[in-house]
């Protein structure tokens, strides 16, 4: 039921003061530059994995912003993750010049493949810029044309 | 030694090509060189040796083949492994009008000794001795168009910068090149990075700008990483940072990466994107060019508007200008893809038309099986049967037939694509990548969808087209940008051209065109996502 009021705020997550500290030396490495926050939020996520819950405080206060204002940006963008990455991460193309050659038939057959396996991650992107060589995909990152569920299988079991 | 070029581009890459430069750098008596892509995507990995009758190719060339292919005389250019003769004689090849993609595939993207060595900073080095305001009016008179989508002439909006004044301005370079189908700003940017800052900086010397972005989309590493190398290259020459080249012009150029939302590809909410914040589009007036990044004038153009302007100052407006039919100036550069044979960069002046691109140089589909449908203009492009193969790929011809030329991506699709299947999808994707600013596109989307799925499904079938209609003309006229706006064109144009695929009866000729309403076929203004 929703409440009516003001709710009590949620109590602020628990804080890793290593995290913090790791997460303000990003922040204010980038702090002098126009426009700051996506910059250290890639390398948030780059250093770190994930952009926790917690580390929207800590960015906010060195770019002297609202929590919102950080929290806003951090869940426009689908590249800013929030859980910590798995083990491997499969992204496929959906768009329509992969879907003009069978992108969708993969995309279900590997969806359901690995749909019980926590160390695997599958995720759809709209276009890697390989239009004409599709169905395109990232592997742990290794951008692969012409994929099959199978190919994507071995490239799976190459970086296990 | 004999000199071998293996092509970095990603696409290459895709299939191989860094596992088969490793093999060929294991072979004694090779150099080996990383061109960039000469666009013959069905032939990559393309593998080039270089010999007194020019440059050998070898296609599709895989790891384990490699030695095979050195023991049959690959080196010295001896016909193996499906040789192609020499690259630069292939007709699919010799038959295109390369300008702004006349370097890449053929030196090294990171050489700027090569870059210089085949034309590269002349037009720069014309455009430092002239006045910054005889630039703008060169540029005008090209009769460059943005290619971004919209078609916007680039010389006014840098007459409209370079008019405005302010404590500092900008150069944007937008590379969020989103759309599915088009692959010429990564591969400009992979295979030759300098034609862009060469680009970027001529702008900033014509409009009195000091500071530039390229904001890249983040699904692009390779194009990053090569465009940050660059930069660093060329401020080590002079060619960036306090007084290019002994002049009066100074230009520090950023690179940026996106972080994954195809909105960001629409000028404002890259601006906004590149200020910090959620990418949401900007209500206009005012005009970036007036009020733009950090609320300074601002010059925002796509990395191939930019990239034709070396060439332009080099050459001089006339050369350019001289190229192409009615007012869609100079050469385009076609990206064929999809169920296509021959996929790849096909650049021409404009006034080719859609069936010598899909069937002459694509050599129809992949499958085999006949076309029934291309998309051109990405995804918020229409899609067009071949009766329309006709049609000249020129901005206007497009429009009155209700379709864009807009970045110059065609995907093709065979007879077993489901076209109600492709217009729910142009919804669903609206829906995904809507910013949200919008109520027509944002809601108008999802509904979208729904309304579609209940027409695929027979329920009440009339009606339901009748509402689809409705709500494609109040997304086509209410929304904020060219998103929402444009999302309505792959749908009815689906409806219009394959109708039985909704459950109607079939369209028959004429009829067909007169379906699209006209508010659909309106350009818009604005540019793409």
């Amino acid at each position: 039921m929703r409440q009516r009021g003001f709710a009590a705020p949620a109590p602020p997550p628990p804080m890793d003061s290593q995290r913090a500290a790791a997460v303000r030396a990003i922040a204010e490495r980038h702090a002098g530059s126009r426009g700051p926050l996506l910059p250290i939020l890639h390398a948030v996520v780059e250093e770190l994995g994930h952009v926790a819950e917690e580390d929207v405080a800590t960015i906010a206060d060195v770019l002297n912003l609202s929590r919102a204002d950080v929290h806003g940006v951090v869940t426009f963008y689908h590249d800013f993750r929030r859980t910590p990455p798995v083990a491997h991460r499969v992204e496929l193309c959906r768009a329509e010049a992969c879907q003009a050659v069978g992108a969708q038939a993969v995309f279900d057959a590997v969806t359901q493949r690995y749909a019980g396996d926590e160390d695997v991650e599958i995720g759809q992107v709209f276009c890697f810029g390989n239009c004409a060589l599709g169905p395109s995909g990232t592997i742990d990152g290794r951008l692969r044309g012409r994929l099959t569920a199978e190919l994507v299988d071995a490239e799976l079991e190459a970086s296990r | 030694m004999t000199t071998v070029y293996v092509p970095c581009d990603s696409a290459a890459v895709a299939v191989g090509a860094d596992a088969v430069a490793r093999a060929l750098e294991a072979v004694d008596g090779i150099t080996v060189l990383r061109n960039g892509s000469r666009g013959a995507l069905w032939l990559e990995p393309l593998v080039e040796v270089e010999t007194d009758r020019g440059r050998i190719g070898y296609p599709a060339v895989s790891a384990p083949a490699v030695a095979e292919l050195v023991a049959g005389g690959m080196l010295d250019g001896g016909d193996v492994g499906g040789c192609v003769g020499v690259v630069d004689e292939l007709p699919w090849l010799a038959g295109q009008q390369r300008v702004s993609f006349a370097r890449v595939g053929v030196i090294e993207p990171t050489s700027i000794a090569a870059y210089e060595a085949h034309g590269g900073y002349a037009g720069l080095r014309r455009a430092l001795s002239m006045d910054p305001a005889a630039v703008v009016e060169e540029v005008v008179e090209s009769g460059v168009r943005g290619r971004g989508g919209a078609g916007f002439p680039a010389g006014i909006k840098w007459r409209t910068v370079a008019g405005a004044t302010a404590d500092v301005k900008f150069v944007c370079c937008n590379a969020d090149e989103g759309d599915s189908g088009t692959f010429a700003d990564r591969m400009l940017m992979e295979g030759d990075p300098f034609t862009l800052i060469e680009g970027m900086t001529i702008a900033a010397h014509a409009v009195g700008a000091t500071e530039g972005y390229v904001y890249i989309r983040s699904e692009y590493p390779a194009a990053v990483t090569t465009m940050r190398r660059a930069i660093e290259i060329a401020y080590a020459h002079g060619w960036l940072g306090e007084r290019i080249q002994g002049s009066d012009t100074s230009f520090d150029l950023y690179i940026r990466v996106g972080a994954g939302a195809y909105i960001c590809g629409e000028e404002t909410s890259m601006l906004e994107s590149l200020e910090g914040r959620r990418g949401e589009v900007r209500a206009k007036p005012p005009i970036p060019a007036l009020h733009g990044l950090f609320g300074r004038p601002t010059v925002v153009n796509n990395v191939l508007t930019l990239g034709a302007v070396p060439m332009i100052l080099a050459e001089g407006a006339a050369a350019y200008q001289a190229r192409g039919v009615g007012r869609s100036r100079g050469t385009q550069v076609f990206q064929l893809a999809g169920n296509v044979r021959q996929g790849g960069i096909v650049e021409l002046d404009f006034g080719v038309t859609l069936g010598e691109l899909v069937e002459g140089y694509g050599g129809g589909t992949l499958t085999g099986r006949p076309v029934r449908a291309v998309q051109v203009g990405g995804p918020l492009g229409a899609y067009l049967p071949p009766e329309q193969f006709d049609l000249p790929m020129d901005y206007e011809a497009f429009v009155e037939a209700g379709a864009m030329v807009g970045h110059g991506g065609i995907v093709v699709f065979d007879d077993t694509v489901d076209m109600a299947g492709m217009a729910r999808f142009a919804m669903e994707f609206c829906a995904a990548e809507s910013c949200g600013k919008c109520t027509p596109c944002r809601i108008g989307s999802t509904r979208g969808v729904e309304v579609i799925d209940r027409i695929r499904a027979g329920v009440r079938r009339e009606e339901n087209l009748v509402l689809l209609e409705d709500l494609c003309t109040t997304m086509t006229k209410g929304s904020l940008c060219a998103m929402g706006g444009l999302t309505p064109m792959p749908v009815q144009s689906a409806l219009a051209h394959f109708p039985e695929d909704f459950g109607l009866p079939p369209a028959v000729g004429e009829a067909a065109e007169e379906a699209i309403p006209d508010e659909a076929s309106a350009a818009r203004e604005g540019t793409r996502p």
